[in-house]
């Protein structure tokens, strides 16, 4: 296949962000300007996410080892959404920092191009690729903070457990050649057919265990906690939602378009493992005081909801993992924007201090910050699916599904989760607005409300609530991508 | 258009208190106490305006008939509406709201003295909830509803609350009372969504719609299943016995207007939701289970007057004789008949009063002697001028003395029962004795016997006495002349009867009853 002037045109989104990471690296290299580089990486993410109109009417494409279907925009666009409001948090979060600031952006761009690209791939190699651009700056993004024991921590971390997994992807994408001779994802699912041989099984399970590590699905989640806790806020912001959607999208397009991962043997492990992710996440937020790791062990949980749909992989699955990533990355950008903006004023040094996560520090905040507790208070409940939020119309989807597909134990898992998962959102939630002690008071900047990194909370908790309310555009679209899917 | 606004007007009211609190306290509260004349003035003139007779004569169509109906859509995809409708059952249950809404304003009048603003915002909203939940008929939005108001009332008893014995704090309570509830509304949506996809399956399109989901043939199992979800979640709400943890502890620690809203409003959501829901839905797998539930029934009666006798704290008495009255409606609702069933309205709505006033009166005993601990108290009958003598009278509506709504409710659930089941009200009758032990240990203790102190303590203002008269009256009133009530709901009843009452000892008995 050639490539033309339409396909260069579908990948605009991916080729802009590529152009802006050039301009902030010379722009850097020419003066080092915090704002403006902001601005710049703003702007182009900015001008990827109008892009999409444009790529929006071709759809669906296929370009070489990439599809330009309604999934790959649909996941564009929440990396592009969330890219954004990592720089716009960013902003806020270095304001104060001593250290160099600017390549956090360049960092930033490059991580979401690769999400890009991981979202759209059809191929092996498009889909190391992307999952590595991905991964990579990650590490840096994590350890940003070095000063910070915890930042440095966490970056070597994930960059040790993280670079362990690439290889068992690598290996099961060497076996699946070995036995095929394919790399692209329709040439295998053709010559693998439904009954996959004990070589195509060992295969498909190694490349599942290294997409299941980027998810933190359980036996692999053991970094996730600390990871999220020691990373800076936006950078943890960006793990838990961009590259978390993009890896999603891809092991969902994997079982789609791939049955042979849908065999009965890989299909029950990954039943039980999703069980498995829901309960565990669950259960170890329950006793956690650092709201960071809280949050880490609930999208462990969330992604266990999410398997589901990739477990019963018919139906609604694509339509309610849609939705529920969108109520999920809402809910979540609005949730660590603002233990990013309570960090903000305390990023100073090389030495910085730790962001504000600990529980105490958000005790009576309702008392002193009533709007920005209401943000977080919202995207709490919307986490546990609570009614007028977009997180109970994930939720309703997500057991909608289930009851559709009668796979009664994962219903019962999902109940299960949703009410082990109440008790420690609830707990998070009256600390806000329980009377103010005497202790050490951790503070947003006077006039958050009003900066960039303000505005992001504020829409995202808007957000939550115009769509937990009237959920039928979302749910319209969502409808559509489905429709779009399997070209 | 009035029924959305009958929802809406809370939930502004209660923004309003939030914004108001800036200018002081007294704004909020009357702000809050406006909002709910509105709602109870509006809904007393649907009452007096409306016609609610109408079902009757249509008794051969086989659509439901409403007084009033509103409906857009909502998410076309599933066929969701915002579909609202009235009929006499919800008018009297929303109207008990408005009531109940202001009276739990006025009691915490002085009670609650840290952030009104926000408080108010809270009960405010329980209260649109709730009117939610009478209102909707679209399943979906139902669900919406009941989940909703769980949020403001656990903030209620959580940040309001009184912090009892070690080991019960009000922070446990209510996150008690949120996980119960929410886990077991969980169940519940996935029997409505089981209920969905069964219509699916038959005719090829989503629909939420009460009307159209009545008419959904199911297997004898799959209703038996899907009616359980349902009454996991309305049981634990009721409360019924093996799922009733929540409740002492919750009433315990709530404050006073939280007491009074969860006994006097929340429990009857569960009630509603039975004969709105469970039954019409599921006629025959109900008719099957009604033994089972009207066991249960009996078991909470015994269970809760036996416990309500032992306890020293008095908010914790009065939430175990709710546990203890709320068995005489599940045995009501299960025996459906006609007049069983009007029994339940007129027992939900006179326990309604009475466990209104009671906690009412109990939190104003905490705040002049500042205990709950009926061993603490003693001797208050000559100290609190005329309190006591209030207590004596809510104290016997609520063991059904008759002249009260009470004794009409229980008399007419175990009338209408007996042909039924027989020997459930014999047995359920004996909890009626210990309903008046459990009165009269409560009445000795807490205004006989020794004095613990010297002195008078405060009498009643003004706002108290009001309030305690107006329910007192209500009783009374409801208990010599309760016509008008049953008249109300007489077509709604009649209608749970037509579509759950297909058992032929029961009309036989009652024909020719009023």
């Amino acid at each position: 296949m050639t490539l033309t002037a339409t396909h260069l045109l579908a990948l605009a989104p991916p080729i802009l962000v590529c152009i802006t990471a050039i301009v902030v690296m010379l722009a850097i290299a020419w003066r080092r300007h915090h704002t403006s580089i902001a601005i710049v990486t703003v702007v182009g993410l900015n001008l990827a996410l109008l892009s999409l109109i444009g790529v929006w009417r071709m759809a669906p494409l296929a370009a070489p080892m990439l599809a330009i279907d309604g999934l790959a925009i649909f996941a564009a666009v929440l990396i592009l959404v969330a890219a954004l409001a990592c720089a716009t948090l960013t902003h806020a979060y270095l304001a104060q920092y001593s250290g160099p600031r600017e390549e956090f952006y360049l960092l930033l761009l490059c991580a979401t191009a690769g999400g890009l690209v991981l979202s759209a791939s059809t191929h092996l190699a498009t889909l190391f690729f992307g999952l590595e651009l991905l991964s990579i700056p990650l590490y840096g993004m994590l350890a940003y903070v070095y000063g910070e024991r915890r930042s440095l921590e966490a970056g070597v971390k994930y960059l040790v457990l993280s670079a362990t997994a690439t290889t068992f992807l690598l290996f099961g994408m060497a076996v699946l050649y070995a036995e095929t001779g394919h790399l692209d994802v329709a040439g295998l699912a053709a010559r693998l057919g439904d009954e996959l041989g004990a070589w195509g099984l060992a295969g498909a399970a190694l490349m599942m265990m290294g997409l299941a590590f980027k998810l933190s699905v359980v036996p692999f989640h053991m970094w996730t906690p600390d990871v999220y806790q020691g990373g800076p806020g936006p950078a943890a912001t960006f793990l838990a939602t961009a590259s978390k959607v993009a890896v999603f999208v891809v092991l969902l397009r994997l079982v789609i378009t791939a049955p042979a991962f849908q065999d009965g043997w890989l299909h029950n492990v990954l039943a039980v493992l999703a069980i498995l992710t829901m309960l565990v996440g669950n259960l170890l937020a329950l006793t956690q005081s650092n709201l960071k790791r809280l949050l880490g062990y609930s999208s462990i949980a969330h992604f266990g909801y999410l398997l589901t749909a990739l477990v019963i992989g018919d139906g609604l699955s694509v339509e309610a993992s849609a939705v529920y990533l969108v109520t999920y990355l809402l809910a979540t950008l609005g949730a660590f924007g603002v233990v990013t903006l309570l960090s903000s004023p305390y990023v100073s040094g090389t030495q910085g201090g730790e962001d504000t996560a600990a529980l105490h520090h958000y005790r009576g905040l309702f008392w002193r910050r009533p709007y920005l507790t209401a943000v977080l208070t919202i995207t709490l409940l919307s986490l546990a699916g609570i009614p007028f939020t977009a997180g109970f119309i994930g939720k309703f989807y997500i057991i909608a599904l289930g009851v559709e597909s009668q796979r009664w134990g994962l219903v019962g898992a999902v109940i299960v989760g949703s009410a082990i998962g109440l008790f420690y959102y609830l707990r998070v939630m009256v600390t806000l607005f329980l009377a103010e002690a005497g202790m050490q008071r951790r503070d947003a900047p006077e006039n958050w409300a009003i900066q960039a990194g303000g505005v992001v909370v504020l829409g995202a908790a808007v957000l939550v609530v115009v769509l937990g309310i009237y959920p039928a555009p979302m749910i319209d679209w969502m409808h559509h991508i489905e429709v779009l899917v399997g070209g | 258009m009035t029924l959305i606004w009958l929802i809406l007007i809370p939930f502004m009211g209660g923004l309003l208190c939030w914004q108001a609190e800036r200018f002081g306290d007294l704004p909020p509260r009357w702000i809050a106490l406006a909002t709910m004349l509105i709602e109870l003035a509006i809904t007393l003139g649907l009452w007096f305006h409306g016609d609610y007779h109408l079902a009757n004569a249509g008794m051969a169509s086989d659509s439901v008939r409403w007084s009033m109906e509103w409906r857009v859509a909502w998410i076309p995809r599933f066929g969701i509406d915002v579909h609202l409708a009235l009929d006499g059952l919800s008018l009297v249950l929303i109207a008990l709201t408005g009531f109940l809404g202001v009276l739990a304003v006025l009691c915490s009048w002085h009670e609650i003295v840290r952030r009104v603003g926000f408080f108010h915002l809270n009960l405010l909203w329980i209260l649109g909830g709730v009117v939610g939940v009478f209102l909707a008929i679209d399943l979906f939005l139902f669900f919406f509803f009941w989940e909703m108001m769980l949020v403001p009332m656990y903030f209620l008893i959580a940040l309001w609350g009184h912090s009892g014995s070690e080991g019960r704090t009000r922070i446990r309570a209510a996150t008690k009372f949120f996980i119960y509830t929410q886990a077991s509304g969980l169940v519940m949506l996935v029997s409505i969504l089981g209920l969905v996809f069964a219509h699916h399956a038959n005719t090829g399109e989503y629909s939420f719609a009460y009307a159209t989901l009545m008419q959904t043939p199911l297997s004898e199992s799959t209703a038996m299943w899907l009616m359980l979800g349902f009454f996991v979640a309305f049981a634990v709400k009721l409360p019924v016995v093996p799922v009733h943890g929540w409740l002492p502890d919750a009433h315990a620690q709530a404050p006073t207007a939280g007491s009074v809203d969860l006994a006097g409003i929340l429990l009857k959501t569960a009630a509603y939701g039975m004969l709105r829901f469970a039954l019409p839905l599921f006629p025959e797998a109900s008719q099957a289970f009604a033994p089972v539930a009207m066991t249960l029934g009996v078991i909470g009666i015994f269970y809760g007057a036996l416990l309500a006798c032992g306890q020293q704290d008095i908010k914790r008495l009065i939430a175990y004789t709710s546990i203890a009255h709320m068995g005489f409606v599940l045995i009501g609702i299960y025996a459906g008949t006609p007049l069983a069933l009007q029994g339940v309205v007129l027992m939900m709505v006179a326990h309604a009063f009475s466990a209104a006033g009671l906690f009412i009166l109990s939190g104003q005993l905490y705040e002049r002697l500042h205990t709950r601990d009926m061993r603490e108290m003693g001797g208050l009958w000559g100290r609190l001028g005329s309190l006591p003598g209030f207590s004596l009278c809510f104290v016997a509506a609520s063991l059904g003395m008759p002249g009260t709504a009470n004794f009409l409710g229980e008399f007419l659930i175990l009338f209408g029962s007996f042909p039924v089941a027989p020997w459930v009200v014999v047995i359920a009758s004996v909890g009626l004795v210990l309903a008046a032990i459990y009165s009269l240990l409560l009445m000795q203790r807490v205004y006989f016997g020794p004095p613990q102190g010297e002195g008078m303590l405060a009498d009643l203002d003004h706002r108290e006495y009001v309030m305690l008269l107006t329910l007192l009256v209500l009783v009374l009133l409801f208990g010599l002349y309760p016509q008008p009530l049953l008249d109300t709901t007489a077509a709604a009843m009649g209608e749970v009867q037509r579509l759950f009452g297909a058992v032929p000892q029961s009309t036989t008995l009652l024909t020719g009853m009023p």
